[in-house]
């Protein structure tokens, strides 16, 4: 078996052994997140033991493929079930962001002008009894003005500049990956440098525009509709950031010990479409959240 | 191959032995083997539950459930049945035939294939733990509507976390079938010459990794909500509690059609083989599967029409709905022309397969009532609606994978199942199937609600009438279990060809397969083509 493993045929591995750490330390993760919800004790021990279990999970089975991939077990054929691998779950990504998205549209567009009393030809007037002093307009954050008087948080500061940051290093990864591809080891390094330092950047400055916003502001998840949307679009991109700039991170570090060739790299191609990816949630929340 | 398989006799189960081999396992038939086991787990477990809530409804009155866990019963039955039953049915069924269909080796992500079954046993055990937690299982419907949903007791993160897992589960496992499909095929294997029920997988992986990442945005939104001060489902705060209908609906109806198109393979498999003929119109069941799947993304709120739309809203998802009756048609049709002027035999899967035909048909029928919007706000949460969608999904999807089953079971286990009680199997369940679901219908039009454990007076008879159906039904699955566990132990040995009008690379592989099953690609012929 080994040997027609390592031969022509398709690479199938013998065991799989990390998975079932996978399920054992998501499910304490997640019971322990449950418990702590519910108001438990032992809650916030187990998350950490369960997080514990799934980050030695992953540097054990990636240290697996990465071994391999770089024992040359991966052939053309291998890598095209990675590459679309990958593409679709990119695109299990993106239905993710979908679900938040349809939320703003659904309350900018239905929810907010039928709470004001639109729709049905003005025939349903529930809002004149029920709340007569809310006015239909965005930002808001509903009928009870739930969370209190806030205000909000304007396109052309930070977001404007956290659009350009994340911008510029979808140019210097494509920048470090022309380096790979011409065998530029130290373009390479110095790209891959720039980029998760401009995503080390661009969460920094989302963290301090999140402080702002609580201390100074009243935005917080609580501000109604608003806030709701706005921290759970803002929130999700920022933690798929977040996992980016580690995933580029460790490209670095194996960039720096020699890994990839000019011809065989798919990790990298396959972090710099992440990458790419999380610059175009970026864009939408730049236009829908912060500036229309 | 089999010569093959000799010379890699050391490896003939993989690395490990006992239970390591199937917690490590890579291997697609091991891990099919595990999906199909845990589907028939879970069948029972949420049959267990179907039968105590009709044992509840066989008189009006509280009779052995108090409210809430009746309420809790109906919750459960559908989570498990749709999660725990009907999808990993399917993903088993994948991941046993997919590979063998196209001519590849194993699944592309043998590893991500393993991590896709084994973390579902979690996820199902943190769902049934909730049975045991204070305030008692799920109970607001398993389409979790808030704010009903978000006044459960302990069990509301715990749900909804089950979710987040069960939709990892899927979504690998999708991917895996994709990237086995388009990737792993023998030369020669166009898309074109695919099976069909390699077709319907991989539009179905598809619509799962669409869907299933918008109910995950969903119940997260539901865990703010109650956890962390949102307001998506708010009206206090500016949201609405109709937007998570029509998000979770945008996820439900694709969902559905989930449910159902695998099954579509698996008849165009069975019938055209036991007919003796090609598959009427192969290349129009592709595109009507594809349009099946596109029109899936707009009709859902063909679910909520008593909520409160604007009008044109209810005429959109109106006819959008009835659109779907086309394509249907096409495959509903398709099937009969195969059948037409065809040497028919009725083996058990044949059987089973024109019950399906019939009966999903039936279900189909009450679907297109359901989407006519004025007589659905009269249907609208009766028993009507659990008729219909449980004569497409048992005697449509469940009716499939048992089909499936007594179709490929010579092949997986290299013995002949017990006939007889393949029949027996066959007679008793459609019979009883139809007690149960059929008289529900009445009750529905009549104006019974669902998801009531109380019930008026009138509706007595026929309620007893589908207890004695559900019972029947039930205990009839029985000898499914029994005749599967005989024909692993043994019987008549089953030929590589097993039946004499089956084409396909599976039926080019010995009986049992050897455990890796091609390590070369095959040629592909033109008489493999269904």
């Amino acid at each position: 078996m080994s040997d027609a493993a390592h031969g022509d045929g398709y690479y199938v591995p013998h065991e799989a052994r990390w998975p079932i750490y996978g399920s054992v330390g998501l499910t304490l993760l997640l019971c322990g997140f449950a418990v702590m919800l519910n108001g438990g004790d032992t809650g916030s021990f187990m998350m950490v033991v369960g997080l514990l279990v799934v980050v030695y999970m992953m540097f054990r089975w990636f240290g697996d493929v990465i071994r391999e991939s770089e024992g040359g077990t991966y052939k053309h054929w291998e890598d095209t079930s990675f590459r679309w691998g990958m593409s679709w779950f990119i695109f299990s990504e993106v239905m993710f962001f979908a679900a938040f998205f349809g939320a703003l549209f659904y309350a900018r567009v239905f929810s907010i002008p039928w709470l004001g009393g639109d729709g049905a030809g003005g025939a349903l007037s529930t809002n004149a009894f029920l709340w007569p002093s809310f006015e239909a307009v965005w930002p808001t954050n509903g009928p009870a003005a739930i969370g209190g008087a806030f205000e909000i948080i304007g396109a052309w500061g930070i977001p404007a500049i956290n659009t350009l940051i994340l911008l510029t290093s979808g140019v210097t990864v494509t920048w470090a990956h022309w380096g790979l591809k011409e065998n530029k080891r130290g373009t390479l390094i110095f790209g891959l440098f720039l980029t998760v330092a401009l995503g080390v950047l661009f969460v920094s400055l989302q963290a301090w525009e999140y402080i702002h916003a609580y201390s100074d502001l009243n935005l917080t998840l609580g501000a109604g509709i608003y806030g709701s949307t706005f921290f759970m679009l803002t929130g999700f991109h920022g933690f798929h950031v977040t996992m980016g700039a580690i995933m580029l991170f460790v490209i670095l570090l194996r960039a720096m010990r020699g890994h990839f060739t000019p011809e065989n790299h798919f990790a990298f191609e396959a972090v710099a479409w992440y990458w790419h990816f999380v610059d175009v949630v970026w864009l939408g929340l730049f236009i829908f959240v912060y500036w229309l | 191959m089999s010569a093959a398989a000799d010379a890699h006799h050391d490896d003939h189960h993989g690395s490990g032995y006992g239970w390591k081999r199937w917690l490590y396992t890579t291997n697609h038939k091991d891990i099919g083997t595990l999906y199909l086991w845990f589907a028939f787990v879970m069948f029972i477990i949420g049959g267990i539950m179907a039968l105590i809530i009709r044992a509840e409804l066989w008189t009006p009155g509280m009779q052995i459930t108090d409210p809430q866990f009746f309420n809790s019963m109906t919750t459960m039955h559908a989570l498990v049945m749709i999660f725990g039953v009907v999808m990993p049915g399917f993903v088993g069924l994948a991941n046993w035939m997919v590979p063998m269909m196209v001519g590849g080796p194993d699944m592309a992500m043998p590893r991500m294939n393993n991590w896709s079954f084994w973390i579902l046993p979690f996820g199902f055990g943190i769902l049934l733990s909730t049975l045991f937690m204070e305030g008692g299982a799920p109970a607001a419907g398993w389409t979790i509507y808030p704010p009903l949903s978000l006044q459960g007791g302990d069990h509301v993160p715990f749900m909804i976390f089950a979710i987040h897992i069960l939709g990892v589960s899927s979504v690998m496992g999708a991917i895996n079938i994709i990237a086995t499909i388009l990737n792993l095929r023998a030369p020669g294997m166009t898309l074109m010459k695919m099976p069909l029920f390699v077709w319907t997988w991989l539009i179905t992986a598809y619509l799962l990794i669409a869907v299933m990442p918008v109910l995950a945005g969903a119940v997260t939104m539901l865990l703010t909500d109650r956890f962390f001060d949102t307001s998506f489902f708010s009206a206090a705060g500016g949201g609405d509690p109709v937007m998570f209908q029509h998000i979770f609906w945008f996820f439900g109806h694709p969902e559905v059609y989930i449910l159902i198109l695998p099954a579509f393979g698996i008849v165009s498999s069975i019938i055209p083989t036991f007919a003796r003929k090609h598959l009427f119109g192969y290349s129009s069941m592709v595109y009507a599967t594809a349009s099946i799947a596109f029109l899936s993304f707009i009709v859902w709120a063909h679910h909520m029409f008593t909520v409160g739309m604007p009008l044109a809203g209810e005429l959109f998802f109106m006819f959008s709905t009835m659109l779907i009756a086309v394509p249907t048609g096409v495959k509903v049709f398709n099937w009969v022309a195969t059948l037409w002027k065809g040497s028919m035999t009725f083996e058990t899967p044949m059987l089973f397969a024109l019950g399906f035909i019939i009966m999903f048909t039936i279900g189909g029928f009450s679907g297109l009532m359901l989407a006519i919007t004025p007589v659905d706000f009269q249907y609208h949460d009766t028993y009507f609606v659990v008729a219909h969608f449980h004569y497409v999904l048992v005697p449509g999807a469940i009716y499939s994978i048992i089909a499936a089953v007594y179709f490929w079971i010579p092949k997986w286990t290299g013995h002949m199942y017990d006939e007889t009680l393949g029949k027996w199997h066959f007679w008793l369940s459609t019979i009883f199937v139809n007690v149960l679901f059929f008289p529900m219908h009445f009750v529905g039009l009549a104006g019974m609600p669902r998801r009531i454990p109380d019930y008026a007076l009138q509706f007595v008879d026929f309620n007893q009438i589908a207890t004695i159906g559900a019972f029947g039904f039930g205990f009839s699955q029985l000898i499914f279990l029994y005749l599967v566990v005989k024909c692993i132990k043994g019987g008549e040995k089953a030929t590589d060809r097993v039946w004499e009008g089956a084409h396909g690379l599976e039926w080019t592989l010995s009986s049992p397969p050897p455990y890796h099953s091609f390590s070369t690609p095959p040629e592909v012929k033109a008489e493999h083509h269904i």
